[in-house]
């Protein structure tokens, strides 16, 4: 049997729109560091491998991802931090940046989730360029993609050589131009901040229509989402014959699906809630029950591990910390985590060579 | 009459040619333990915010990135948040600049680290609008340098609308901007972020006048700070300002020793090593617009004049329009103090606003020059990281609290509260 991965994605209160009713705090909560400090605690009880941060420019999002999982990162120790970064109103070289410098703040636990903006609401609102079809916006995420993880090897590891005798704190050699021009921007490099820790902080892609190419080239994990196991499957023979055409090794790549949770150690305590709560269509995935109805879902081992999304919090969190991570550990099909490793080396990659050199 | 109390904030070392790596006391100015370090030695000496300068592009200097100095630094935002974590009342500034950003993600960004951090967020606005830096983003070299301050108003001007719109929908048109939505995030604690500008020419001094919270000035003398006190406050009253609004702080460099001849000592050691013979060179290269390789440091300065169309350094601001008039002054300098080496004429003409003495004597300094109108405080920017505020923090705070023109704890939670700055309207 081989080991399962687990991911946690929370915002807001929980997926359930009603979540914050259950929540028994005001909205404004979540504005404050407390609030995601202790999500992010329960998250890592759970010995996730990383928490998803979702994000967009859209209605309804709240703060900026990437700043959460900064604000967290020195305070909540042992998780990977994975916040979504959109792709098409943004500077890919501020991107790069603060992304690298999430993985110097949380000591190698940074990866990011690139996503493109779909709507002509988030295209006004930076007044530049009309909202594009989802095949133009995917190009631009790799234009952007690219750029970001040549510009993480812009620097050279020991580029930094404090030569006195010479004057020089740097050997300009070991740092690179990325020189880079595509179709929607050119970027000329190299980036001002040293490459991090993990080098390619772990690149997190979801399968969407167009993402199936971008995914195959660059993702270090594909989040799907699928009604059942059976469909969950038949993605990920879909996903690993793309990264084999793509020239890649398909066991480097893991494949995660999204499961709607809603867990109480009383399996019927649960459906209650989601009762109370009102109809929501699942997008996927849903386990309403009790813990052991998740471990079933993981154990069934129709991918490479799933990624758990609570309808509310801190409910659904806490009973997957206290619940199920332990049953997970029990059935073999979690290890404990080494609280030192890095994210990358919790989904068993070696950090990555450098494009300019090849070391 | 209660003393005018002296405000403090300290410039996080990295990325200049002030900071002296060759010390073996000099940290890594990128790790995350040397940001954890200098924040909470700042937050043991009260001060009001920690800041982070900005640069966007890796200097050239002759066509080939400038190696001499101290380079390479993390992005502001994410570092920021990251500090919020590990202290409780600091101000969290930041340089963002205002040509390579756009207001909504910038509005956001300053609004979630100032939820998250508690009302602690500062925004230093810079206005560079070069074609070299530009070359790193999407939009490239594209603003006319006339247009950068234009630029600016209409970036703060957007990015107001939207902190402040409490869900309102947003309805901007500008030259530079359309910005049309609902904001997703409320008015922060602060209400927005506390607004630091730097600018020193006319236009910069009439923006600061108009918008800033706190302006870092670089005015040496008490003659020349006060000068620009007057001028800048003066400025205030036709935008409907109170002075009080806005505190001055100029850059400020320092040198402890137990006794007058040991910080001098002290002083002399630090220029020494922030100026190494190869800087020496390249900073007469840059005004001499020509390579001077073969030239030694400590020699007299070249015969030959400099080449007054070339510029062989960028990402650089230069502060000096005609090379010609700066040589000649340099020399008649040089040979006034005696004949100066390269070295010696490149350390003279670089320093800085600096106090050099025992705690008590720059205590009593910088308390002369606060009272006396130059200045509302300063803006500590230390030789070494993560430690050269240490000294300062444990021997020159208390004595600017013995002379009572220093707080003994924080009285609010927020930036705004350290500076004693109202809510935005």
């Amino acid at each position: 049997m081989r080991t399962a991965h687990l991911a946690v994605e929370v915002s807001g209160f929980g997926r359930h729109p009603e979540a914050w009713r259950q929540a028994g705090v005001p909205r404004e909560a979540l504005l404050t560091p407390a609030h995601h400090i202790a999500t992010a605690q329960l998250a890592a009880q759970s010995g996730a491998d990383f928490l998803a941060l979702p994000d967009s420019f859209g209605p309804g999002s709240g703060l900026d991802a990437v700043a959460i999982a900064a604000r967290v990162a020195p305070v909540v120790p042992g998780i990977g931090l994975v916040p979504t970064v959109t792709t098409t109103h943004t500077e890919p070289f501020h991107t790069s940046k603060a992304i690298a410098t999430l993985d110097l703040v949380s000591s190698g636990r940074a990866g990011w989730e690139p996503a493109v903006s779909r709507t002509a609401q988030e295209a006004a609102q930076f007044g530049r360029k009309p909202a594009a079809e989802p095949a133009e916006l995917w190009r631009e995420a790799a234009e952007t993609i690219e750029v970001v993880v040549a510009l993480w090897d812009s620097w050279e590891d020991g580029a930094v050589i404090r030569d006195v005798a010479t004057g020089r704190y740097v050997d300009r050699e070991k740092l690179h131009y990325v020189d880079f021009t595509g179709e929607f921007f050119s970027v000329k490099g190299p980036s001002i901040t040293p490459r991090s820790p993990q080098a390619h902080p772990l690149t997190v892609l979801r399968e969407e229509p167009d993402s199936l190419a971008v995914a195959a080239r660059w993702a270090d994990v594909v989040r799907i989402e699928a009604p059942d196991p059976a469909a969950a499957h038949a993605a990920r023979e879909r996903i690993r014959a793309a990264v084999a055409d793509a020239g890649r090794d398909p066991d480097t790549v893991a494949v995660l699906l999204d499961v709607e949770i809603l867990l109480a150690a009383d399996p019927n305590a649960a459906r209650r809630e989601l009762d109370e709560l009102g109809e929501l269509a699942p997008r996927t995935l849903r386990v309403v029950g009790g813990p052991d109805a998740l471990v079933e879902v993981i154990a069934e081992q129709a991918v490479d591990g799933v990624t758990a999304i609570p309808l509310t919090l801190p409910g659904g969190l806490r009973v997957l910390a206290d619940e199920v991570a332990p049953r997970l550990l029990a059935a073999g099909l979690r290890t404990p985590a080494d609280p030192a490793a890095t994210l990358r080396e919790r989904f068993g990659l070696p950090r990555p060579a450098n494009a300019f050199t090849g070391v | 009459m209660p003393k005018k109390q002296i405000h403090l904030a300290a410039h996080f070392p990295g990325v200049n040619n002030t900071t002296v790596w060759s010390d073996p006391e000099s940290g890594s100015q990128t790790d995350f333990a040397s940001f954890v370090a200098f924040a909470q030695n700042a937050e043991r000496g009260l001060f009001d915010f920690l800041f982070l300068a900005e640069g966007l592009r890796l200097r050239e200097h002759q066509g080939r990135i400038h190696d001499l100095d101290v380079v390479g630094r993390p992005d502001t935002f994410t570092v920021l948040n990251a500090i919020a974590a590990v202290t409780t009342h600091l101000g969290l500034g930041g340089t963002i600049n205002t040509t390579f950003n756009e207001p909504w993600e910038l509005a956001k960004q300053f609004a979630s680290l100032d939820h998250l951090s508690g009302g602690r967020a500062a925004w230093n606005l810079v206005t560079s609008s070069d074609a070299f830096t530009g070359e790193n983003f999407r939009r490239g070299g594209f603003l006319d340098p006339a247009q950068r301050y234009d630029r600016a108003q209409q970036m703060l001007d957007a990015a107001r609308e939207l902190w402040l719109a409490d869900g309102r929908p947003v309805d901007h048109h500008s030259d530079q901007f359309d910005v049309v939505g609902t904001f997703p995030i409320p008015p922060t604690p602060q209400g927005h972020p506390v607004l630091i500008q730097s600018g020193d020419s006319d236009q910069g001094r009439e923006f600061g006048a108009k918008t800033a919270d706190a302006i870092f000035s670089r005015h040496g003398s008490v003659e020349a700070g006060q000068e620009f006190y007057r001028d800048l406050k003066g400025r205030m009253a036709k935008y409907g300002r109170e002075q009080s609004e806005i505190t001055i702080l100029p850059a400020t460099t320092f040198a402890l020793g137990d006794t007058p001849e040991e910080a001098a000592e002290n002083g002399h050691r630090i220029r020494t090593a922030q100026v190494s013979p190869q800087t020496a060179i390249a900073f007469l290269e840059q005004v001499w617009g020509r390579d001077l390789s073969a030239y030694d440091p400590d020699g007299p300065l070249p015969d030959i004049d400099p080449d007054p169309g070339a510029q062989i350094t960028r990402g650089r601001v230069r502060h000096e329009k005609d090379p010609l008039a700066v040589a000649q002054r340099w020399r008649e300098l040089a040979e006034a103090k005696g004949g100066l080496s390269i070295r010696e004429l490149i350390i003279e003409t670089t320093a800085r606003q600096s106090f050099v003495g025992t705690p008590k004597e720059v205590a009593r300094q910088m308390d002369d020059y606060v009272q006396a109108d130059a200045s509302d405080g300063f803006i500590l920017v230390p030789h070494l990281t993560p430690g050269g505020l240490d000294e300062f923090v444990e021997k020159v705070v208390p004595e600017l609290q013995d002379l009572g023109s220093y707080r003994t704890g924080y009285t609010g939670p927020t930036l705004r509260d350290h500076l004693g700055l109202r809510e935005p309207a």
